[in-house]
């Protein structure tokens, strides 16, 4: 449900961004309050990653201009740890492997640092084994994921609902998933799209990246944006990521141009 | 970030200071007056001194070794004091007699050395420059019949087992900077620990470098008679100079029948600034051998230090059934050289080895491991494994692999696998996204890597060692 008077989570302004001297952002308007559920689409390269790693802080690529203000903050001027701590969450398209550093050890650091940021309590090893087990059962995860390295080895599925482990431990108040859908089969995305609508109340939001319909049954949509070339080319509602499906992305393409 | 990455890493060096201690040093240069002198001063038996003056004339024939991964202007031998003791050189009986300034020296770099090292269970011989200022514990050994002592001590105590054992691993001749030791050294370490007796405490010496340009040459001896065991801990700190200092230790371990020697290592010594300025220069020969069967040599180090490393602890397993271990993690950063590694010869029937070594390389240093696994052709069914792996943080360092296998026995498994990872901004970035800054994400993840080695130290030395990385990887992320 669009929420026209709940509060701006993220609004982003004319965003411009470049990796490696390349533009790849072409000015981005974007708009996001408590209790949406946003989707972006778009072709491979268009700048869906891009964009959700420039909010996240990747320090590689840079804003030439416009603006990005978050929870009523200038998120642009916070270092990617600071944004995290305040709320932004990115599950990644690719998430890195980490081999030697055992996930329950990462996840009870990332957990216990944003906590603190947050001046919540932390938890000792034994209560955080206890709290994981239980937020893993949510997702259907074997627990034996806590004692392998980050990552190391997961499969596609696995590394994703790793993510969506990771989001249910720092409770973000926006968090975008960058293709969290991709390389899941039926019944991973029915777990982790139950994941996510668990985690979503009406003072968070959801960016989905995605190419498919299929996840978008389970987790319904306010808006879909289509990104095409850097920006934000269409918005819609729901239907739209229908007639996508249906039509592909050309006649969206051939409309802006 | 990567700017970031190297403020983290770029700490300064923390025990760089120089105690004011009187010390009684030697004119620099080398010659066979000076080697009398040495042995003089040290009221040494005519049989040691022939020892040095052998050692001295095979020196004179040798020439240092180049195939080494490593680079540093050419060392005059002659512009090195050879000999440098603290004056007040009286015998100690109780720890309220060690000078306080010595004291406080150590306590700037938290050795343990007063009661609570003891009560922790931790003998401490404490090495300072060349000569051993006190020892502790000693009569808790000597009830169950173990020596741990001075080296000097041991001459003139127990001259009949250090010329037993003397010269028999490492011989004079062995390598350039072994044949420059047995000529000079001036004092170092001796256990014995008698057939069946298991060491009660574990045995620490804490070396410290003091006296500018005065080269440094320690003498270890250990040998555990048949079924004795014992678990040996070396720690090194040295003050920060301008220029560089030579450091050439010999160690030998002598294992006999189903006795198992574990011998721990922490080093770091000075490195030299960032430019590369200054720094020890560390070149060791570390050997054990498995004498008798069923015997056990275990190197663990983890060497931090040191502008240039040179050092290549070996095991050589003569008996049957004897076993050789190997851990290390290597730490470079600025502009440091490390090539270190092991060999493992195996001899006897059945041997095995294992070598797990965990280079890690940062700003501009340049880390190489290099070993040596040889099969004897009568070590039938031996084994060997071989893990190396090589941690780059950065983009300017670099890391080399040199592993030679010789085997000349069909029946010899011998595996070998080594791998390279890099700390990148991308491990750093998915870090940061879950609120963890880089430097407690380097942290996590160069403690992860050096695990497997850190598990095999001896619980308050994997303290010490842990806190050792965490000191050389903190600093503002700016
Ligand atoms: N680090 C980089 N260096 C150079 N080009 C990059 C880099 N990252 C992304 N790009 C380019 O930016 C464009 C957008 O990529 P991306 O944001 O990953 O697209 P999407 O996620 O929509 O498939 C692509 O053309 C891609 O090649
Ligand atoms: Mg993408």
């Amino acid at each position: 449900m669009t929420k026209p008077d709940s509060p701006v989570l993220l609004d982003v302004r004319g965003l411009h961004a470049s990796v490696a001297g390349v533009p790849i952002l072409k000015g981005i308007d974007f708009t996001v309050r408590a209790g949406e559920v946003h989707a972006i689409m778009g072709p491979n390269g268009s700048g869906k990653s891009t964009f959700s790693k420039v909010l996240a802080g990747h320090p590689a690529y840079e804003v030439s201009a416009g603006s990005a203000t978050f929870q009523g903050g200038d998120l642009l001027a916070l270092e990617a740890e600071e944004r995290a701590r305040a709320g932004f969450f990115l599950s990644f398209q690719y998430p890195i492997e980490v081999p030697g550093v055992a996930n329950a050890q990462f996840l009870r650091l990332a957990y216990n640092t944003v906590q603190g940021a947050r001046g919540k309590d932390e938890l000792d090893p034994l209560e955080f084994d206890d709290f994981v087990r239980e937020k893993m059962k949510l997702l259907e995860m074997d627990p034996a994921f806590l004692d392998r390295s980050v990552n190391a080895g997961f499969s596609g599925g696995e590394k994703k609902r790793n993510e969506i482990l990771q989001m249910a431990l720092l409770e973000p108040s926006l968090a975008f998933l960058d293709e969290t859908d991709s390389g899941l089969d039926i019944d991973a995305l029915r777990i982790v799209a139950h994941g996510v609508n668990q985690l979503r109340n009406d003072r968070n939001a959801v960016v989905l990246v995605t190419h498919y319909q299929r996840l978008l049954n389970y987790i319904t949509p306010d808006f879909v944006h289509v990104m095409d070339g850097g920006r934000l080319v269409k918005t819609g509602g729901k239907e739209l990521a229908l007639e996508l499906e249906a039509r592909g992305y050309d006649w969206i393409q051939k409309q802006a141009a | 970030m990567s700017g970031a990455l190297q403020t983290l890493i770029d700490q300064p060096y923390k025990h760089g200071f120089v105690t004011d201690i009187e010390t009684d040093t030697v004119p620099k240069g080398l010659n066979e007056d000076v080697i009398r002198l040495i042995s003089r001063k040290k009221n040494e038996p005519d049989w040691l001194l022939e020892f040095r003056l052998s050692a001295y004339r095979h020196w004179l024939t040798m020439s240092e070794p180049e195939w080494p991964n490593v680079h540093y202007p050419a060392i005059d031998f002659q512009d090195i004091s050879y000999y440098s003791a603290p004056k007040a050189k009286k015998k100690l009986a109780s720890m309220d007699e060690v000078d306080p300034e010595l004291k406080r020296t150590f306590e700037k770099l938290g050795v343990p050395l007063h009661e609570q090292a003891a009560l922790a269970g931790v003998a401490v011989d404490v090495i300072f420059d060349s000569v051993s200022v006190t020892t502790t514990y000693k009569k808790k050994l000597a009830d169950v019949g173990v020596i741990f002592c001075s080296f000097s001590e041991a001459v003139h105590e127990y001259p009949e087992l250090v010329k037993k054992y003397l010269g028999t691993v490492v011989p004079p001749s062995d390598n350039f900077y072994a044949a420059l030791n047995s000529a000079v050294f001036t004092d170092g370490s001796f256990c014995f620990i008698p057939k069946g007796v298991k060491c009660p405490m574990e045995l620490s010496t804490y070396f410290r470098i003091n006296t500018q340009e005065s080269g440094q040459f320690e003498r270890t001896l250990i040998v555990a008679e048949e079924g004795a065991q014992v678990s040996y801990l070396e720690g090194c700190t040295a003050p920060k100079f301008d220029t560089n200092q030579l450091h050439a230790a010999v160690v030998e371990l002598v294992a006999l029948d189903n006795a198992d020697i574990k011998y721990s290592t922490v080093q770091n010594w000075y490195a030299g600034d960032e430019n590369g300025v200054g720094g020890i220069y560390n070149f060791v020969t570390k050997r054990g051998l498995c004498q008798g069967v069923n015997s056990k040599i275990s190197w663990t180090q983890v060497e931090t230090g040191s502008a240039i490393t040179w050092k290549y602890p070996s095991c050589v397993l003569l008996g049957d059934n004897s076993v050789g271990e190997f851990y290390s993690v290597a730490l470079t950063n600025h502009k440091q050289q490390a090539d270190t590694g092991t060999k493992m010869i195996h001899v006897g029937r059945n041997t095995r080895s294992t070598i797990i070594s965990k280079g890690i390389s940062a700003g501009e240093s340049n880390n190489s491991y290099r070993g040596l696994v040889k099969i004897g052709p009568k070590a039938e069914g031996a084994r060997n494994f071989s893990q190396c792996d090589s941690m780059l943080i950065g983009s300017r360092c670099g890391a080399n692999t040199f592993p030679y296998i010789q085997v000349q026995n069909n029946s010899a498994k011998v595996e070998h696998e080594a791998t390279t990872s890099k700390i990148g901004e991308d491990q750093l970035f998915y870090f940061a996204s879950r609120g963890i800054d880089a430097e407690e994400a380097v942290s996590m993840i160069i403690n992860g890597f050096v695990k497997d080695v850190f598990t095999q130290l001896p619980m308050e030395f994997a303290v010490e060692a842990g806190r050792l990385l965490g000191l050389k990887l903190e600093g503002s992320v700016g």
